[in-house]
């Protein structure tokens, strides 16, 4: 199975900050590169963990694939067609296909509404179900599926704890039995120990569904537990990208390098974090030409002040965006 | 062996709310020495930032109620110390970073009136001697060019910064103990990383002792010396770092060690804690654990388990230890 079921082509989102007091007191507009021409393909099946510290882009590459935002530029292929060009009724099956579950629990449930009526929803509006009775049916197996009982459906989301939320999150995905689900941070609110049931959710109903994920996260170790490919971001552009071992065991772009240093494991034998990148994340906003880690990056020249380097096939499917490698 | 700074004894504090009552705090003991990191873990709600705020009498009172305990700095009692006697301790003995820096940072302040502040009320400095005293500690939290810092205003600093200009204001009257509730978990791992490493530099340099809140089992194991674990407003483990992960004795930090997936091997499926996280307002009875216990038995559902030394220095609260 090497079929794409997605394929992003220099997908890019440009904020145009022309009403903030810095931009005002300026006299012009500034660019806030939010995400800055990025590429990555994810094969039917797998899980593709997106990992990057906050801000870097990961939520708005979430939102542009499923035009929850507008791209600026760049193609987003869905099974061979790309997406920005489909209508109103074509985007409508493409909501069927690709479901979002997001971080907060909290605030991505409607406090009025009740269990049963937040799972029925997604089933009116594809006319999955007609009858009450139907729907009833289809939501006792919704909550089946993510470990929740008959019991549950009557309640409300404030009645739930996070994990049991992002479980109802979970189900309410599942309702239209999509095809590829993008998880942004659909863990990083959790408790150690429910994050943990969270994760195994998310494998048992690939499984059992031959789903497809795009998992965002910024935790290291949810990644490489998850992904069987991960792409890195850093300030709006994919750095490196690859099979998880590759990634993990042997990094090549010195931020996933210093990323993985900078972990502090679970085990006080292990080295402790190391910290190999001088500085704060860089802005997004007007950022300067080159590369993006350029003020940070113990290996920057005079030639990566100027010019950006690009993501090229490094082999064995392999992506990285680096001069020096 | 280094003198006890700091001891929790039997501490209990409630909460009383219109749904109810809710016990945050429950017969927490704990020793800290000179010179030693005391890492508080625990879930969301446990109570470990209200243990800490007890501290330096910073739990609002009401809701807030001390039923029980004490908690005794350099040996007195900080509940019965008078008000200028607690603004001693808090304004030259023991500093407190904060979760949400935002919260602790006056946004009309700069930078420097902020810290410099603290230094003209506490150390009687004149502002001179205030804004040079800043440059310096500013310089010792890592931002660059310092001086021309003095007069921004803390919304215009990053997460990192912000978090370095609280550790500045808390180090900036020389306290030799300082408590840090959770001051990377809204930071990135690079910029926590060089925060956590400050931290271990300033703990080294001046001989302070800390207590280091945080649910992250990473950045325990390489931050501090001795751990105690909350569950439910319950300590129900305490040791050694290493002992603690290495040889764990309470079936809560078991399960928790065994949830944390792992940086240096994939597997399918974690190993959970079964269960939902308690509800404090409705407790259950006895150990607070035992829905989520894969080895509760009858004595777990009627007593509450006292802590118990299991080996030297390794003390846990479980009837399997009985
Ligand atoms: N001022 C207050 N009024 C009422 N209840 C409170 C107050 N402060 C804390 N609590 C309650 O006390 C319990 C312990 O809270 P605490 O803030 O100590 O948890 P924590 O372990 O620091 O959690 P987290 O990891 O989320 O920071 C919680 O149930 C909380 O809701
Ligand atoms: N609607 C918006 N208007 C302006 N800037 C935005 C908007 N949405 C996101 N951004 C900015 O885009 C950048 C990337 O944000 P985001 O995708 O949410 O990051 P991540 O999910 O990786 O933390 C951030 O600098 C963020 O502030
Ligand atoms: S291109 Fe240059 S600055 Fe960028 S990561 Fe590579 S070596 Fe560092
Ligand atoms: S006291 Fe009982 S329920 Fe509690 S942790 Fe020990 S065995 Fe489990
Ligand atoms: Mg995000
Ligand atoms: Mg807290």
């Amino acid at each position: 199975m090497t079929e794409n079921i997605l394929e992003v082509q220099g997908l890019t989102k440009h904020f145009m900050l022309d009403n903030d007091t810095v931009s005002r007191i300026a006299g012009k507009t500034r660019t806030l590169k939010a995400v800055d021409g990025i590429d990555f393909f994810i094969k039917r099946g797998e899980t593709l963990g997106l990992v990057g510290e906050s801000g870097c882009g990961k939520s708005t590459t979430a939102r542009l694939i499923t035009r929850l935002v507008e791209p600026s530029a760049g193609n987003v292929m869905l099974e061979g067609e790309n997406i920005l060009d489909f209508n109103r009724s074509q985007m409508q099956d493409v909501r069927k296909k690709v479901q979002l579950v997001f971080q907060d629990p909290y605030s991505s449930l409607n406090p009025r509404k009740t269990i049963m009526q937040i799972l029925s929803r997604p089933l009116e509006v594809h006319n999955l179900a007609t009858t009450w009775s139907e729907k009833r049916h289809r939501v006792l197996e919704l909550l089946g599926l993510v470990g929740l009982a008959e019991e549950h459906a009557d309640r409300y989301p404030h009645e739930f704890s996070g994990g049991q939320r992002q479980r109802i999150a979970i189900a309410r995905a599942l309702a239209v039995s999509p095809e590829l689900i993008i998880g942004d941070e659909p863990v990083s609110a959790l408790d150690v120990s429910i994050q943990a049931q969270i994760l195994n959710l998310f494998r048992d109903l690939q499984e059992k569904f031959s789903l497809t994920y795009l998992f965002i996260a910024h935790d290291l170790s949810v990644i490489r537990h998850i992904s069987d490919r991960v792409a890195v971001m850093y300030v709006g552009k994919i750095v490196e990208a690859g099979g998880v071992e590759d990634i993990f065991e042997r990094p090549q772009h010195p931020y996933t390098k210093a990323l993985l240093e900078a972990v502090p494991e679970a085990d006080p034998d292990k080295p402790p974090p190391h910290l190999v990148l001088k500085g704060e994340v860089a802005t997004p906003i007007d950022p300067p030409p080159g590369c993006r880690l350029c003020a940070r990056c113990p290996l920057a020249d005079d030639y990566c002040a100027e010019v950006s380097p690009e993501l090229r096939d490094t082999g064995d499917g392999r992506y990285v965006a680096c001069h020096k490698v | 062996m280094a003198e006890t700074v700091l001891e929790l004894d039997d501490l209990t504090i409630r909460f009383k709310l219109k749904r109810g009552e809710l016990t945050a705090v429950n017969g927490v003991s704990f020793k800290v020495k000179r010179g030693e990191t005391f890492g508080l873990v625990g879930e969301s709600g446990s109570g470990k930032t209200v243990t800490a705020r007890s501290i330096m009498r910073l739990v609002p009172t009401p809701p807030g109620e001390i039923v029980r305990g004490k908690v005794l700095f350099e040996g007195d009692s900080v509940y019965d110390k008078s008000d200028q006697e607690m603004r001693e301790m808090r304004g030259k003995k023991v500093a407190m970073v904060f979760q949400e820096p935002m919260s602790a940072l006056n946004p009309v302040f700069t930078v420097g009136d902020q810290i410099g502040d603290a230094l003209r009320t506490n150390l009687g400095m004149t502002k001179q001697e205030a804004n040079e005293r800043v440059v310096e500690l500013l310089q010792l939290v890592g931002i660059p060019s310092p001086a021309s810092r003095l007069d921004s205003y803390v919304h215009e600093f990053s997460g990192g910064m912000r978090q370095r200009v609280m550790l500045a204001m808390a180090l900036s009257c020389d306290p030799t103990f300082l408590i840090a509730d959770e001051p990377t978990t809204a930071l990135d791992v690079t910029i926590q990383a060089v925060i956590l490493d400050l931290i271990t530099q300033m703990i080294d340099r001046f001989g302070m002792s800390l207590i280091f809140i945080t649910h992250n089992l990473g950045v325990v194991a390489h931050a501090c010396d001795t751990i105690g674990v909350m569950y439910a407003s319950h300590i129900v483990e305490l040791g050694d770092k290493r002992e603690l992960f290495k040889n764990p004795q309470h079936p809560y930090t078991q399960g928790l060690l065994n949830s944390i997936p792992r940086l240096d091997q994939q597997s399918k499926y974690l190993t959970p804690i079964k269960g939902l996280v308690c509800n404090m307002m409705s407790p259950p009875t006895g150990c607070k654990f035992h829905p989520r216990c894969d080895h509760a038995m009858d004595v777990c559902r009627k007593e509450i388990p006292q802590l118990k030394e299991v080996a030297p220095g390794h003390f846990a609260a479980c009837h399997l230890h009985n």
